[in-house]
């Protein structure tokens, strides 16, 4: 089976979790001999494994037809893509875009971001899209997230293939409610058209169904999971100190300082549990809009010297976070899944969420409490902090749950759902 | 002859309310008053008191042929006491009937037998006291909490002087051997045992409106035909359950009581006779000692302890609430000692548990093990500084241990000292009987305040 897939973003070079969570599928899925992926990004980077899955960048997709020849672009292109595959493409160009801005191989430049012209962008990358659609021969049509709705809508209206698209977050997440109407129709036109929808968790699902009027029969809940850590990440976690040396808890939140991670509760929680005890520090790991709102509010709940903001984390950072923690908590408001908890319980770190996270439904091994109850909150972390036994049940259990969420399984789901949907739209 | 020993637990539980970290130290009152009264009227008027009656009913008709045994927590009475009186009057107007024995148990309900000798002895004499307050009764028999046994549980209730011991017929202990004879404690042979039929009670109290099951819809001449088809030499056929079975656990709806309503006409018929614990034990001999090294109860599959002690939080705390027990007893603080009593109930425990079979129990206020444990911790804090807090703080727990230990010694060499001046006493009468009594007396005190 061959899938086409539009996606934004691909490790190593992520800014959420959509690349991640991309990556992942994409691996578990490719695990069944019979599958083969090309995956479509706006700017590839060329350090991307390509080798369970073919990457298409965007940005070196012809639109305007171009007489170049085979060296200058295997000298441009050559480092992520085959030359042969220019020119391949190049021979569907559809349309006349010589009015648009292009370079010299006759490709748009993409930023791969989140940049003011995101839309001009999502545009642009449907535009490309229709070449790609053209030229590649696939089974099914896969769009991860809303930015890659619109490519998916025209690759469906090009070759007539099943659409399938996967929503990783929707605008009732992001705007606590306030939805942006552009992307909101952007939403709603993709599972609109989409033959089936694939949510990350059925909190996702309800919000499609009920906020997006879908039909529930072709909505499915589809969580993620994560993969084993790393060896170097490993060792970076095995590095965490016995509990008896560590003098001070530490407890964490890790994510964008955004409204809808809900760092206030977390503030607030905070503030309680140090009126009553003092060897625990908070760690806020992340940046975001809130950020400096967030700083003032410890400050003036006088709490600041036991608050700690290091800022953005990518990478080995984030586990080096974790090997120091005690506690993880996501406050988040709403939360369609929300990978971090899992890969803070892999790393050893008992986890509270809140039970509008879409994890929460997979999870059983951790605290759940509702994200404005600061007292549970509170009363959650001061036990972890507190209690041993608590927080080695916890950290011992949560392991072994995790380690048993694996892609692999969630390929196989997948691809029972690609088969129906394909078998339904024949 | 066959003979059933019917048998009902009344217990329930006084919920802890939610307490957070922030209230340590500030407040004292741990319990959800308005949850207790619900939970208890809710099953006062589903079940006990309908099925009180039925039970009175069923005695009055077959005046000294139907016989019942009751345990009640000291929990349960005191709730009863409070929001539903009633209760202990229909169990008194059962009592006068004749027909009923009542079993002594832990008052708290609670896991005393596990951790602390001197606390579970103490707890088990004051129930026993109250049933003397209550229903004129003595007991003679023993239910653990949750029917819990161990040979150690077993000699240390034999020691208090009761004659027989209810327990699990757990699979796993008695292997080939029928649960329908009376065995006795390996450690002590004057402590017999009452093991549950397992399978014939959980007919009654958990499949009996089990629409799935092959034998619904059960009816009482066909269940008296299996007791009936059993082997002539097993004669006790033990039937156990907490008396919330007949009508919360099975609805009222399914019948329940109609179907017990019939075991009297039916077993008659049959030939078979009612008992209550103390007349099988005094008319069956022991066939056999039953040795169990772990704890069993009749709890879960397995029926065992796991589901209360299973993991490390249930550990961690049961470990904390039994590490200040001595302080406790010898306190006389009364709303400390009622403090104690309530968060023994074994309940408390239960709720954290996080055995794979309790994903979907009945978890009280609280919705998962981690936040049971939380609030249970978080109350056992408090109460343990205020315990702490009734001793000088520069006594620490070994030495306060090292006095207790001495006080006890003491006591003993004055147990011993007073039998010897009464077997002097009695050798000076004999030796001179007309010696003036007057004077021996005197000798007597005057070595008791040295």
């Amino acid at each position: 089976m061959k899938v086409l897939m539009f996606g934004w973003e691909f490790p190593p070079h992520i800014l959420g979790g959509l690349g991640t969570a991309s990556y992942g599928m994409t691996k578990g899925l490719s695990v069944q001999p019979d599958m083969e992926i090309t995956f479509c990004i706006p700017k590839p980077w060329g350090d991307e494994d390509q080798s369970f899955l073919k990457i298409i960048g965007m940005n070196s997709v012809p639109i305007v037809w171009r007489d170049v020849d085979w060296e200058y672009v295997k000298s441009r292109v050559g480092g992520y893509m085959d030359p042969q595959l220019y020119y391949d493409l190049r021979d569907h160009i559809y349309a006349d875009f010589s009015y648009m801005y292009v370079n010299d191989l006759g490709c748009m430049e993409f930023s791969g971001r989140y940049p003011d012209n995101l839309h001009e962008e999502i545009n642009n990358y449907s535009i490309v899209a229709g070449v790609v659609a053209r030229q590649q021969q696939y089974d099914i049509i896969h769009a991860h997230d809303w930015l890659t709705y619109p490519a998916g809508i025209h690759a469906k209206q090009v070759s007539g293939k099943p659409l399938v698209i996967h929503v990783h977050a929707t605008d009732f997440d992001r705007s606590r409610g306030n939805v942006n109407p552009t992307v909101y129709g952007i939403e709603k036109n993709g599972m609109d058209h989409a033959d089936c929808i694939m949510c990350v968790s059925e909190l996702t699902r309800q919000t499609v169904i009920n906020h997006y009027h879908q039909d529930p029969a072709k909505c499915f809940a589809m969580h993620n999971a994560v993969y084993p850590l790393a060896p170097e990440l490993q060792a970076i976690v095995d590095q965490r100190k016995p509990s008896s040396e560590r003098k001070e808890k530490v407890v964490t939140f890790l994510g964008r300082i955004t409204m809808q991670k809900g760092p206030e509760y977390f503030i607030e929680a905070a503030r309680r549990v140090l009126d009553r005890t003092h060897n625990v520090r908070f760690c806020f790991a992340g940046s975001g809009d809130m950020m400096n709102a967030m700083i003032e509010m410890a400050a003036a709940y006088g709490i600041a010297d036991r608050c700690h903001f290091p800022g953005f984390m990518k990478g080995k950072q984030v586990f080096e976070c974790f090997r120091d923690s005690d506690v993880y908590v996501m406050p988040s408001v709403s939360e369609p899944f929300g990978i971090s908890p899992l890969e803070a319980m892999q790393s050893g770190v008992p986890s509270i969420i809140s039970k509008q996270s879409g994890c929460a439904e997979i999870l059983s091994n951790c605290i759940k409490v509702d994200y404005w109850d600061i007292d549970a909150m509170a009363d959650a972390m001061y036990a972890l902090c507190m209690y041993p036994s608590l927080h080695d049940y916890l950290q011992k259990e949560g392991k072994k749950e995790v380690d048993g969420i694996t892609w692999e399984k969630v390929g196989q789901r997948i691809r029972r759902l690609y088969d129906e949907t394909i078998q339904k739209c024949k | 002859m066959k003979t059933i020993c019917l048998y009902f637990e009344i217990h329930q539980n006084i919920h802890l309310k939610r307490y957070r970290f922030f209230d340590i130290g500030t407040d004292h009152y741990y319990y959800d008053d308005y949850e207790n009264e619900r939970s208890i009227n809710d099953t006062v008027e589903h079940s006990y008191i309908p099925a009180l009656q039925t039970l009175l009913q069923m005695a009055k008709e077959n005046q000294g042929y139907f016989k019942v045994a009751f345990s009640i927590s000291g929990c349960a009475i005191e709730l009863l006491e409070n929001y539903a009186p009633t209760v202990i009057e229909l169990l008194q107007e059962l009592n006068e009937t004749g027909c009923v024995e009542f079993i002594a148990e832990p008052y708290s309900h609670g896991l005393s037998s596990l951790a602390n000798e001197d606390s579970f002895k103490e707890e088990t004499m004051r129930m026993a006291k109250k049933i003397k307050e209550l229903f004129g009764q003595e007991p003679k028999v023993f239910r653990n909490s949750s029917l819990i046994y161990s040979d150690d549980i077993g000699s240390t209730v034999a020691s208090m002087g009761f004659k027989g011991m209810i327990t699990e017929g757990a699979k796993h202990i008695l292997g080939w051997k029928s649960p329908h004879f009376v065995y006795h404690c390996v450690q002590n042979p004057n402590l017999k045992l009452l093991l549950r039929d397992y399978k014939l009670s959980d007919d009654i109290c958990l499949r009996f409106s089990d629409k799935s099951w092959n034998e619904y819809p059960l009816f009482a001449d066909t269940y008296m035909d299996w007791i009936a088809s059993e082997p002539e030499e097993e004669q006790v056929i033990n039937i156990f359950m907490e008396l919330c079975a007949l009508g919360m656990f099975q609805p009222l709806s399914s019948n329940i009581l109609e179907f017990i309503k019939a075991f009297p006409a039916c077993a008659k018929q049959r030939g078979i006779t009612f008992s209550t614990p103390s007349e099988v034990i005094e008319q069956h001999k022991s066939v056999d000692a039953l040795e169990v090294a772990y704890p069993i109860s009749w709890v879960d599959e397995e029926r065992d302890i796991s589901c209360w002690l299973g993991n490390g939080m249930q550990r961690e705390a049961f470990n904390k609430l039994y590490s200040v027990a001595d302080r406790v007893r010898i306190s006389n603080d009364r709303r400390i000692k009622q403090d104690w009593d309530y968060l023994q109930v074994s309940n408390n425990f239960r709720f954290m548990t996080t055995k794979p079979s309790s994903w979907n129990m009945y978890r009280g206020i609280y919705d998962s093990p981690y936040d049971a444990f939380t609030n249970y911790m978080n109350i056992l804090g408090d109460f343990i500084n205020r315990v702490n807090s009734m001793y000088p703080s520069d006594i620490d727990n070994e030495e306060l241990n090292s006095l207790l230990t001495l006080i006890k010694n003491q006591g003993e060499e004055l147990e011993v000292k007073d039998k010897e001046i009464a077997r002097l006493n009695a050798r000076l009468k004999k030796l001179s009987p007309e010696a003036e009594p007057k004077k021996t007396t005197r000798k007597a005190s005057a070595k008791k305040q040295a």
